[in-house]
Parts: structure tokens; sequence; C-alpha cells
């Protein structure tokens, strides 16, 4: 990934997005990646779908090899693969197209697939509808005419439509109504249930992510920095970034009074990303080893990882 | 006895499209006291933003005031002239917009746009408007303000950009800030350095502040006293702590059980069905269609404002038929 000079078409530097990820997701799991805006989360969702080509790395479904299957296979292993990983995005109002009705649009996978005979295509989209909390009659209607968090209803309809293993879930609540929100989040947990569905929920809403994950990782600049089981990393934070975080965001309940860490200065460029700990110049703990050396991950805790010099160890 | 700074009653403001005419606001009350933290809180088509619109009047068209009064200061601001209301703007009354970069100017230096706003309420001189801006830019802490102020919008960073919006609106050291969603594009490390600053300056500044926002976690803590908006009317008004601990109003009490929270994981209880159309909304109590205590007679007459304890307000009939849970903290 590069970016490029818009008058000379020069290449004027690398932006180092993601640098450096592993991570598993297991099945019928979710796995929630957190970090705030720029960290990577999203073009981390587009390398695994081969939207992005990744400047070295490799992604593993089952034991396939995502990028080398893309690269060699036939036109048919190319869709297999692309049946077995779905994406929903933010937001419903850009990703339906106006012009379809939720008929054609829930039916379009099976024109490209070709895993339904038409004779059924009727039927499986009701079926899919009902999954989804919608009413049959609701096939023969335009986007336009459905609210957010209906039309997001499609939007899973449509990625269920191949029935896929692994669903990636960019920000998927964010662009909705609290009310709104529940709703499609309780939506989520019920498909997994009842599909055997693994999840890779990408948020920068810490709650929601608390809400739905299994296991969660939070990344900052390109780099996760601490992964571990949910409610282990947000009861015992290990990395001063995870602990900010934590501490930054405002619980719905007055009584409650937190003492906030409120972190100077902003995300750095990912062009030319500080050296050692990418976090060292925000960071309160930091010392002079963190902007010579990179802190490796290591496994602190049981099944709880984090990349510091200093964690917050008792 | 409390003096109130801002009170409105009964305020109607309607927006005339060619699809209908659009409820926004339909006869909204409340009050504000001098030097208060007052919350907002409502999902989109509530009508908080058109509410903060209409106190400025700046409601776009096809909007209009339809009826109502707003008495600011004891002064009923639907009766000044508009010269006497752009007096008042940036001067008195001020607004912060969720999104910075389209309420600044891309044309313009942020200085030049904090020293017309002082220019234009102040008789001073360019050159003391100049040594006020940077003050402000100072106070809300943008650091090497002389020579960052020289820049166009595009070079600051969301989180700056909001900080100078901040400051243009707070330049004129007004007494009244709405404040609409400010940290709603924000990320959580700057939101939290955006609220820090807005209550440091609240202090500072002894101004009041209306919170117009969504997120039941900003409200818990920025505000002493909330109304609760639905479809364009009040469903609740009253203290923060007992609105989330003692609920009374069915939606309150749904909205605050929708929310996700970070300190615990709890069933998430789901509001069924949508968000009314304005243009023919249910009849009745608004809530009605949603609500799981309607009776029959919810659908038939709107119920009004009722004080069931002091400071506490509640618009439902069936308050007294419920009881309904708060939040609890986490063990």
């Amino acid at each position: 990934m590069y970016s490029k000079g818009v008058l000379l078409k020069k290449q004027v530097g690398f932006v180092h997005a993601v640098d450096h990820i592993s991570f598993t997701v297991k099945r019928k799991e979710t796995f929630g990646l957190v970090g705030e805006s720029g960290c990577g989360k999203t073009t981390t969702a587009r390398v695994i779908l081969n939207l992005i080509e990744p400047t070295s790395g490799e992604v593993l479904l089952g034991k396939k090899n995502v990028f080398e299957m893309f690269k060699a296979a036939s036109k048919a292993n190319k869709l297999e693969l692309r049946r077995k990983m779905q994406l929903i995005f933010q937001n419903p109002y850009g990703s339906l197209d106006p012009r379809m009705t939720v008929f054609d649009i829930i039916s379009e996978p099976f024109i490209i697939h070709k895993h339904v005979p038409k004779s059924q295509w009727k039927e499986r989209v009701y079926v899919l509808l009902k999954l989804v909390g919608l009413e049959e009659y609701h096939a023969e209607r335009y986007p336009h005419e459905f609210s957010g968090g209906q039309r997001q209803r499609i939007c899973m309809a449509r990625a269920l439509a191949v029935e896929p293993t692994f669903l990636i879930a960019d920000e998927p609540v964010s662009s909705l109504d609290v009310s709104i929100r529940a709703q499609i989040l309780n939506l989520l947990g019920e498909l997994q249930e009842r599909m055997g569905l693994a999840y890779l929920y990408i948020s920068h809403d810490l709650s929601s992510v608390r809400q739905i994950s299994h296991r969660v990782a939070v990344m900052y600049l390109g780099q996760i920095v601490e992964h571990a089981g949910t409610d282990e990393l947000f009861k015992k934070r290990l990395h001063p970034y995870t602990e900010a975080l934590v501490r930054a965001v405002p619980i719905p309940d007055p009584k409650l009074k937190i003492k906030k860490i409120i972190l100077p200065g902003e995300v750095p460029s990912p062009i030319n990303p500080p050296s050692g700990c990418r976090f060292h110049p925000r960071c309160p703990k930091a010392e002079k080893i963190c902007s010579q050396k990179e802190p490796p991950m290591e496994e602190l805790r049981k099944g709880h990882f984090a990349a510091c010099h200093f964690p917050l160890l008792d | 006895m409390e003096e109130a700074l801002l009170s409105i009653e009964g305020l109607k403001t309607y927006f005339f499209t060619e699809a209908g005419v659009v409820k926004a606001v339909d006869g909204i009350s409340f009050s504000l006291m001098k030097g208060e933290s007052l919350g907002l809180v409502g999902e989109s088509g509530s009508g908080k933003t058109v509410t903060a619109l209409s106190v400025l009047r700046i409601v776009p068209k096809p909007g209009k005031i339809t009826g109502g009064k707003i008495e600011f200061s004891g002064k009923n601001l639907l009766k000044n002239t508009e010269k006497e209301m752009q007096q008042m703007r940036g001067s008195e009354i001020a607004i912060i917009f969720q999104d910075p970069s389209s309420s600044l100017n891309p044309v313009y230096t942020v200085e030049t746009q904090l020293t017309d706003v002082v220019m234009a309420h102040q008789t001073v001189s360019r050159s003391e408007a100049k040594r006020k801006a940077i003050e402000i830019l100072n106070l809300v802490g943008i650091p090497e303000a002389e020579t960052r102020m020289r820049e166009y919008p595009h070079q600051f960073s969301g989180g700056m950009k909001q900080r100078v919006a901040i400051a243009r609106a707070l330049a004129c050291q007004p007494t009244l800030l709405f404040a609409d969603e400010p940290t709603t594009n924000l990320d959580v490390t700057i939101q939290a350095q955006v609220l820090n600053l807005l209550n440091d300056l609240k202090k500072k500044l002894g101004m009041s502040l209306v919170m117009i926002t969504h997120d039941m976690g900003v409200i818990a803590e920025m505000t002493s006293r909330i109304v609760v908006l639905y479809a364009g009317r009040v469903c609740e008004i009253a203290g923060t702590n007992e609105l989330f601990e003692r609920p009374k109003h069915p939606y309150t009490e749904s909205l605050l059980a929708a929310v996700p929270r970070l300190d615990m994981r709890k069933t998430l209880r789901v509001i069924p069905g949508n968000i009314p159309n304005l243009i023919t909304p249910p009849s009745g109590c608004r809530f009605h269609p949603r609500c799981s205590y309607a009776k029959p007679a919810c659908k038939q007459r709107i119920p009004i404002l009722e004080e069931i304890k002091p400071r506490h307000i509640i618009a439902c009939h069936e308050w007294r038929n419920i009881s309904l849970t708060g939040e609890k903290a986490a063990d």
C-alpha cells in the first residue's frame, strides 16, 4: 500500500497502515478488533478479504492460504473462497444499490455463485428475510423505503445468502440510533448461535465490542498492542494504551466516578511512525528504552498477551 | 429560588415540506438555570437539534417556528428582530456543531474567522481582536496559537478543529453555549480531551451549557439535569442521578437498557420497532406503538407533563401503574 502525490504521480512514502499483525479467529467465535481511527482496523479486514494486497504476510482460512488461492486458483475456487467470507459495512445507505429491490439485492449472490436453482430463489429470499427479522412483503421494496436498522438487516441477509462461515462486520452499528443498535447487536448474537458463524467484529466503540466479543485485540497505529479474552482484557488492562482507552470512555452511570487518563496529543502519522514502541510519545509510563526498542508481544497472564516494556502488572 | 436563564414553553417548529408538514418540535417545554449543565437526550428525529436552532432562530427553510415562547434573560426571543438576534448570536448565545469542518469556513484562516467574530460584537481594533483570539486559542489548548492561527481549517486535525470551533463560539464569552454532539465524530481519547476542556471552560467562564447528544455515557458525565426527547416531545425531565437510577418514563428506561456498558456485560433489551415518521406521528403518546406498558388511553390522549415529585417531570399516562428499573452500578 502506498500513497501517491496527486500532481506528479510520484510515490511519496509508504503508509504502514497495518504492520506485523497476527491473530486467529476460532470457529463460532466473535473476535473483536478495537482501536481509534487510522489504527488499521478496516485495512486488516480488507486484507483478509484480499481486497487489498498485503506487502507481506499470510492469511489462512481453515488450512488454505487465502492469498495464494486468489493468485493461483481458478475462478470457481475463488468464488468458493468468497462464499466462505463475507463483509458487512458501516454505512447501510452506501452499500445497497438504490435501484434494486430487496429481492434483487438478496438474490444477486445466487446469480454470481449459482448455488441456488432459480426455482428456489423466492423461497430462499423469504427465509433469509425472516432470519434477519424482516417480512416477506419487504422483498418488493427499494432500499430508500427502509430505516437504517432495517437496511443493515438487508445487508446481513445478503451476506448470509451465500452461507458463509466467517463474517467480517466493520462498524455495523456505528451509524445507527441507540435503540436500533441493540436490535442489531442481539441479531448478530442470535445468528451466530443458529448458524455457527465466526465474526470479526471491528469497531471503535469499546462498549459494543465488550458486549459482543469473546476475545478482543486492541490496535494502535497499525499494530496489535494487547489481546485476551474479553472479560480478562477489560478487567485487567496490561497495556497503558488499553488502560487509557478504557478510562476515556464515558460510562452511562452518573454515580460512577472513574479517574480519567487523558492522553496528550493525537495519533501520529503512519507514514513515519514513532520508533520503538509506537505509543511512546503519548504514553504516561514511557522511559528511554520505549523509544529505542520495539516491545515484543508476550503472554503476561494466562491467555493474555501484551506488547509493552512496562506492562501494568501488580 | 434559582433563576432561569432560558425558558422554553410549548415550542413548535414545523418543516413545511412537499411531502407534508414535519412536526420536528411539537410542544417542547423546559428551562435552564444560570450556570447549569443541561442534557438534551434523544435519538435522531427527536427534535434536539431543531430545539437548539430554534433558540438561536436559525431554523433552515422550509422550517418555521409556529408557536410557543422562548425566554432568554427575561426577553422573548421570538419577538426580537433579526438584527437584535444577530447581535445576540455569538455574544450571548453560541453553538458548536458535530462536524467542525462544515462549520468553519475553509477559505479563511483561523485568525480571520476568530477576529471577525470579536469585531462583529465588540468595538475593538483588529490588533486588539487578534490578541483576544490568541488568548482564547490558548484557553482551548491549541499549542503555538500565534503561528497556528495563520493556518486554514484543513491544516488542523479533527480534534484540533473542534477546539477551534469551540474557541470561535467562546470568543465573545457567551452566557449560554449549545454543544450539539460535539464529540460524536471524534475518537475516544480525543473525546475525553474535548469533554474535559468543555468542563474546564464552563467553570472558568461561568456559562450555562446545553449538551445535545444521544450518547448516554457523555450525558452521565457532563450534565446535572436531563431532558429526554422523543419524536418532538418531552418525555421526562429529571436530575441526572435521579434519571439514571429511577427513570419514570418507559422510553427513558428502555433507552438505558438498550445501551451496552464498558464496565459490565448485560443483556441488551431491545426497543421494538422504529422511530416514527414525523409527518404522520402516532396519535396520543408518540411512544405508544413501541411501549410495552401501553394501554388504550395512550393511543387516544396526549399525556401532559406533570411534576410527580420535586424536580422530576414526566409525560406518561401509566406511570402510577408501572414500576421501572434504572441502571445499576457494576459489581
